[in-house]
C-alpha cells in the first residue's frame, strides 16, 4: 500500500514540475529578452531609440532611432488588416450565415490550409510573384515603386492572417443566439439588415478580438517580411517605397558576425522588448474581449 | 402594387441592398479561394522544371593527368557544357573504380545549370558558340532532360546543378525528434495535471494565462531565447538540431497542452467514477484508463504541433541554422540546416537555376504538412469515440 502512496507522490509531484516549465519559458523569454536589453540602454539613449527618427548600426558612431522601424511596421500592418479584416469578416458572415451546413464544413478547412502554409513560403511568394507584379501594374500608371515595396509584404501578410480572423469571427456569429435573429426576421428586417444590424453588432466584442489577435500576428510575422521587405529605415507614407520592420531589424542584427555584447546585437533585444510588449498587451486585450462576448451570452464552447 | 396596403417603397432599395451585402460576402471567400488557387498552382508551375535536369552524353579520358586536372577529362569543345560538380568528383570516382584509368568512355553526365536553364527555355546567360554546340548535341540525341535524382539525392550545393534538399531534410528529422522527444512528455503531463489533479487556485490560473499568452508570442522571440539561454548560457552547439529542437518543443507545448486537455476533457467521467468504485487510486485511473482513452486525441493534437513546427523558420534564423550544410548531419549536436531554412537560403541566391529549386523544396514542405494532417485526421477519424 505505501508502495502505491509513495508512486503516487512522484507521479504528482513530476506532473507539477512539467507544468511549471511553462512559466519558466515565459519568466524565460522575458528575462533573456530584458536582461540584454537593459545593457543596451546602458549603452545608447533609451529616450532616443523611441524618438529618433536615425539608425545607423555597424560603425563607431553608431545611431538607434527606432522610430522608422515602428512606422515602418505599422504601415505594413496596417495594410495587412485593410486586406484581411474586409475579407476576413465577410468570410465568416458568409461561412456563417449564408452557407449551408455542408458548404462550411468543406469551406472552413480549405480557409485553414492558408493559415498551415509556412511563412516562408508566402515571403517566397510576395518576393517572386506578388512585388514584380505590383512594380508592372504601377509601370503602367508610370508610378515608381520599389521591388520590396510595403504593400507587397502587406497585401500578402493580410492573406496569410485572414483565416486568423475568420475562424474566429465564424466561431463567435454562430454563438449569438437564433432567438435574436428569429426575432429580427418576424419583425420584417431583411436576411441582411438582420445580419448588418442584430448579429455583427452582437459579436462585435468577439471580431473585435479575433481583428486584434491577426493584428498581433501581423507585427510579430518574420519571414515574410524579411524576404519581401526592405531593410533599409525608411520613414515615410508611401506603401509602395521600401520599409523595413521590427523582425527584420532583429534578424538582420542576430545573423551578421557581431559580438554578442555589441551595441549592434543588443539593439535586436531592445527591440525584441518592443515586440514582447506590444504583442502580450494586444493579447490581454482580446482575451478580455472574448471573455467580455463570452459574459453577455453564457456560452462556454469557444 | 399600389393597391397593397403593405406596400413599402423602400423595400426595392432595402433588397437590392441584401443582394449587395450577400455579393460582398461570397465575394470575399471567393477572392481568398482564388488567392490559395492561385497561389498553389504558381508554386507548383514553378517547381516543376526542377523535377527534370539536363544529362549530355560526352566522352570521358579517365588518366592519371584527368585526375589532377579534372577539367581535361573533357573534350575543350564540351568542357562549359559538363557540371564543375561532375567534374570534381572524377577522382573519387577513380577511386572506386580503378579500373577506369587510362580508358575513354562515353557516359551521360550532368550538364551546366546555364545548360539546364537553356534547355528548359529560361533565361540564361550561354555564348552563342555554346548554343549552336548545344543544339548540335539535341540534333543527335546525346543531351536530354532526366528525372532529377540529385535534388532528392544531394545535400545543399553553391552549384546549382548539384543542389539537392537531402541534407535539409534529415535536419529538419533530426530537430523534430528533438521537439517531439520533449515537446509531447512535457505537454502531456502538463494537460494531465491541469485536467485531472490541479485544484482551482492561483497557482493553476496562473498556468493557464501563460500557457495562452505563450501560444501568442511571436516565434521570433523564441529564437531569441534559444540564442540567450541554450546557447549563450547553456553553451549548446550553435546552429545544432538540438538546440533548434528545444526552441520548438517551446512553441510547440500550448499547441500539445491545448489539444491534450480537450481530449481529457472528452473522456466521460462515468470512467472515473468507475474506477473510483473499484478502489483504484486517482493516478491509477489516469494512466490506466483516462490517459489510454484519450490517446487519439492526444497523438492528433500533437502532429499538428508537428506540422507547425515543421514550418517554423524565423527562431531557427536567429540561433543559426541557416549554415551552409551540403552533407546531411549525423547527430543532433552537428551543425545542420531544416527545410524552410534552406528555402530562405535558396529564396536569397542570385542563380536562377535556384528559383525552381526554391519552389520544389517548397513542394516538399508543403507534401509534409499534407500528410501529417492527413495523417491526424486519418486517426481522429478511425479513433474517434462516440459516448
Amino acid at each position: 500500500m505505501s508502495m502505491v502512496v509513495n508512486n503516487e507522490k512522484v507521479i504528482r509531484f513530476l506532473l507539477v514540475t512539467a507544468s511549471v516549465i511553462s512559466i519558466f519559458t515565459t519568466i524565460g523569454i522575458l528575462f533573456s529578452i530584458l536582461f540584454q536589453a537593459i545593457e543596451f540602454f546602458q549603452l545608447k539613449s533609451f529616450w532616443y531609440f523611441i524618438s529618433g527618427t536615425e539608425w545607423s548600426p555597424g560603425h563607431e558612431n553608431s545611431r538607434f532611432g527606432a522610430l522608422p522601424i515602428f512606422a515602418g511596421t505599422f504601415m505594413i500592418t496596417a495594410i495587412a488588416l485593410l486586406v484581411a479584416i474586409p475579407a476576413g469578416v465577410g468570410s465568416a458572415i458568409y461561412m456563417s450565415e449564408y452557407a449551408s451546413r455542408r458548404g462550411r464544413n468543406i469551406l472552413k478547412p480549405i480557409l485553414e490550409i492558408l493559415a498551415g502554409i509556412p511563412t516562408v513560403v508566402y515571403g517566397f511568394f510576395a518576393a517572386l510573384t506578388v512585388a514584380p507584379a505590383i512594380v508592372n501594374l504601377c509601370d503602367i500608371f508610370s508610378i515608381n515603386a520599389a521591388y520590396n515595396s510595403a504593400l507587397a509584404c502587406g497585401v500578402v501578410m493580410g492573406v496569410m492572417i485572414i483565416p486568423v480572423i475568420s475562424s474566429l469571427s465564424d466561431d463567435v456569429l454562430r454563438a449569438v443566439p437564433s432567438s435574436q435573429r428569429n426575432a429580427s426576421l418576424a419583425l420584417g428586417m431583411t436576411h441582411s439588415e438582420t445580419i448588418r444590424h442584430i448579429v455583427v453588432p452582437s459579436a462585435m466584442p468577439g471580431i473585435i478580438s479575433a481583428a486584434l489577435l491577426g493584428l498581433s500576428k501581423a507585427i510579430g510575422e518574420t519571414m515574410i517580411v524579411v524576404m519581401a521587405a526592405g531593410l533599409r529605415p525608411n520613414l515615410s507614407w508611401n506603401p509602395l517605397e521600401d520599409m523595413t520592420t521590427v523582425t527584420v531589424r532583429i534578424v538582420d542584427s542576430l545573423v551578421g558576425d557581431h559580438a554578442f555584447d555589441s551595441p549592434d546585437t543588443l539593439s535586436a533585444f531592445a527591440l525584441g522588448l518592443v515586440l514582447f510588449t506590444l504583442t502580450l498587451l494586444l493579447n490581454m486585450f482580446s482575451l478580455v474581449q472574448i471573455r467580455k462576448f463570452k459574459a453577455r451570452y453564457k456560452i462556454n464552447t469557444l | 402594387m399600389k393597391h397593397n396596403p403593405f406596400y413599402d417603397p423602400s423595400l426595392s432599395g432595402r433588397h437590392r441592398s441584401a443582394r449587395l451585402f450577400k455579393w460582398y460576402t461570397r465575394a470575399s471567400i471567393l477572392m481568398t479561394l482564388a488567392f490559395l488557387a492561385f497561389f498553389l498552382f504558381d508554386m507548383g508551375r514553378t517547381a516543376y522544371p526542377a523535377l527534370w535536369q539536363t544529362y549530355v552524353k560526352v566522352d570521358v579520358t579517365y588518366t592519371e593527368k584527368s585526375a589532377r586536372l579534372t577539367q581535361k577529362a573533357i573534350d575543350k569543345k564540351y568542357r562549359k557544357i559538363v557540371s564543375r560538380a561532375w567534374l570534381r568528383e572524377i577522382p573519387k570516382q577513380l577511386q572506386h573504380n580503378p579500373e577506369l584509368m587510362g580508358t575513354t568512355v562515353k557516359q551521360w553526365v550532368l550538364a551546366d545549370d546555364q545548360v539546364d536553364q537553356y534547355m528548359k527555355g529560361h533565361h540564361n546567360n550561354l555564348k552563342q558558340k555554346q548554343i549552336r554546340i548545344i543544339d548540335e548535341l539535341k540534333q543527335s540525341g546525346d543531351i536530354e532532360l532526366d528525372w532529377n535524382d540529385v535534388f532528392f539525392s544531394k545535400g545543399d550545393s553553391k552549384i546549382p546543378e548539384n543542389a539537392g534538399v537531402l541534407s535539409a531534410v534529415v535536419g529538419t528529422v533530426l530537430t523534430l525528434l528533438v521537439t517531439m522527444f520533449f515537446a509531447f512528455p512535457l505537454g502531456v503531463m502538463t494537460a494531465v495535471y491541469l485536467e485531472e489533479f490541479a485544484k482551482d487556485n492561483i497557482l493553476t490560473r496562473f498556468i493557464e494565462v501563460n500557457i495562452n499568452n505563450l501560444a501568442a508570442i511571436p516565434s521570433i522571440l523564441f529564437g531569441l531565447l534559444g540564442l540567450a539561454v541554450f546557447i549563450n548560457l547553456f553553451g549548446l552547439p550553435r546552429s545544432s538540431p538540438l538546440v533548434g529542437g528545444l526552441t520548438l518543443a517551446l512553441m510547440t507545448l500550448p499547441i500539445i497542452i491545448v489539444s491534450s486537455r480537450a481530449a481529457l476533457r472528452s473522456v466521460p467521467d462515468s470512467i472515473r467514477q468507475a474506477g473510483y468504485g473499484l478502489g483504484l487510486t486517482r493516478v491509477q485511473i489516469v494512466q490506466g484508463h483516462v490517459l489510454p482513452i484519450a490517446m487519439p486525441g492526444v497523438l492528433t493534437g500533437s502532429i499538428i504541433g508537428m506540422a507547425q513546427a515543421v514550418g517554423e523558420t524565423a527562431p531557427l534564423i536567429i540561433i543559426g541554422m541557416i549554415a551552409f550544410i551540403p552533407d546531411a548531419p549525423g547527430s543532433v549536436t552537428e551543425a545542420a540546416t531544416v527545410l524552410p531554412a534552406q528555402i530562405f537560403t535558396w529564396a536569397g541566391m542570385p542563380e536562377r537555376a535556384y528559383v525552381e529549386k526554391t519552389a520544389a523544396g517548397i513542394v516538399v514542405i508543403l507534401s509534409i504538412l499534407l500528410s501529417l494532417n492527413a495523417a491526424a485526421i486519418y486517426l481522429r477519424k478511425k479513433y474517434e469515440i462516440k459516448w
